[in-house]
């Protein structure tokens, strides 16, 4: 819950600004940009995700950085098993 | 050798070791705070205590959201959740947390509807699937996930979602940091500043604790440099007799903090005169609830919540560990009755709790200090 994960705008919802596609080690996955209004970022901008939201723009080189203190920390599953969680629907679709 | 390849920059790592131990003096003892229980973790896991002189002692601090949590609260919601036509929708780092009569875990095993959630968005999907339930949402964090949170509650209250509503938990870090200094066996020479708590809040809140306190506090990054560059930067400060805030996690953290963040915080809680903190007692303005406005979405105010007071099992010492009064493993259940497979504690549950970390890596404290000084 208090890890940062970082990930890569690929692209935003057209019917919802605050709604984009990213992509976090290789999964898409919808991520809220709700808190990031005062500075929006664009397709190909990365972010720093807590529990479903951006929460910080950040450097591409940051940004692996932090996927790597994440893999050093022995949380990289964890934050995978995190990132795979967001959008319970695309999962209750599959489950159905 | 292993970790100290991993790292970004092995070099400039042996070089901050060497820094600290050139500005340490060898005739003081320096008590430095690590706020955050993601620095816990990571000083554990990085094997950094052992990099580190022997005169810097790095104290645990109450940042771990899950730990300082009392367990009446987990049993009050657990109370509400008792009723069959209720969800209770929980972040997977609360699901093993001891309550009286055991874990949300355990409850669901005996028939509880309990499922976990990764967003709190996602908490309000749930209730859209099950609209014929109410989906109750175990809010907890510091002002990292405070803000979710916020937002989670606009957007049910703009969906017009009736069956959702959050039971807050949600905590912030100056009073805690307040009560530890007003603490009286508390001796401490410095902080190290939570990173992600900070990249909502900026780095102001902390210059109180610069200027009235007179402690220096510096925003640190989770990295093992940035750690250690953090101690480098107290040490710098202490050596001239200054205390100033001090941002090192730039990269991330904006002086003046997230400020959609905090107006969404501002228009969704407000603070509670005072709340109950495991080991630190009930301290004032210390955590969040939620706004009238949002009466309907706040479960506590839609369903009786008894208001649960439990104490901690008699030998279980989290108030002493959580308030760095006592090292985990001066706790007498520590390794035997408690364990990260059967926690009594929550600081035994969640991997940012001092007593998990400490368990965890324990064993491999002695990596780094070997890999340091064959590359020294
Ligand atoms: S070892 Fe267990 S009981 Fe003791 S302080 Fe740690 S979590 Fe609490």
């Amino acid at each position: 819950m208090c890890l940062a994960i970082p990930g890569k705008i690929i692209e935003i919802a057209p019917d919802n600004p605050n709604s984009a596609l990213v992509d976090v080690v290789g999964m898409r996955r919808r991520v809220d940009l709700g808190l990031l209004e005062d500075d929006k970022p664009v397709p190909g901008d990365w972010v720093l995700i807590h529990v479903g939201f951006a929460m910080s723009k950040i450097s591409e080189v940051d940004a692996l950085d932090q996927m790597r203190t994440l893999e050093m920390l022995g949380e990289c599953e964890a934050a995978v098993q995190e990132v795979r969680g967001y959008g319970l629907e695309e999962i209750e679709d599959k489950a159905s | 050798m292993k970790y100290v390849d991993e790292f970004r920059d092995p070099e400039l790592i042996t070089r901050a070791a060497e820094e600290i131990r050139r500005l340490a003096d060898p005739n003081r003892h320096y008590r430095l705070m690590e706020v955050c229980g993601g620095h816990t973790h990571a000083i554990y896991r990085f094997g950094l205590k052992d990099v580190l002189p022997p005169n810097i002692e790095l104290i645990h601090g109450p940042g771990c959201p899950v730990c300082v949590l009392p367990m009446g609260r987990i049993d009050d919601a657990l109370s509400v959740a008792a009723d069959s036509d209720v969800i209770f929708a929980a972040f997977g780092d609360m699901m093993r947390v001891p309550g009286t009569n055991g874990s949300p875990l355990e409850h669901k095993a005996r028939g509880m509807d309990v499922r976990i959630v990764y967003s709190p968005t996602d908490a309000i999907k749930l209730a859209k699937m099950n609209p014929q339930k109410h989906v109750m949402f175990f809010a907890i964090g510091f002002e990292t996930t405070a803000p979710s949170t916020a937002l989670t509650l606009q957007r049910a209250k703009a969906e017009g979602i009736h069956n959702f509503s959050i039971f807050c938990n949600h905590v912030t870090i100056i009073p805690a940091i307040r009560a530890i200094l007003d603490s009286p066996d508390m001796r401490l020479d410095g902080f190290i500043g939570p990173g992600h708590v900070s990249t909502v809040i900026g780095c102001r809140p902390y210059e109180w604790i610069a200027k009235n306190e007179r402690k220096p506090i510096v925003v640190c990054g989770f990295e093992p440099l940035d750690l250690l560059q953090s101690i480098v930067m107290l040490l710098t400060q202490l050596q001239k007799g200054e205390a100033k805030v001090e941002n090192q996690y730039r990269r991330v953290v904006p002086w003046e903090g997230n400020r959609a963040a905090l107006k969404a915080m501002a228009e969704t809680f407000q603070l509670r005169p005072y709340f109950e903190w495991r080991g630190l007692g009930f301290i004032s303005q210390s955590a969040l609830r939620i706004r009238e406005e949002y009466a309907e979405w706040d479960s506590e105010q839609r369903f009786h919540v008894p208001g649960i007071r439990v104490t901690d099992p008699k030998a279980a010492q989290c108030g002493e560990v959580l308030k760095g009064v006592l090292k985990p493993a001066q706790c007498k259940l520590f390794g035997k009755e408690c364990t990260p497979e059967n926690p009594v504690g929550a600081l035994m549950v969640s991997s940012e709790g001092s007593c998990a970390a400490y368990y965890n890596y324990e064993h491999r404290k002695a990596n780094l200090l070997t890999s340091i000084s064959a590359s020294a």
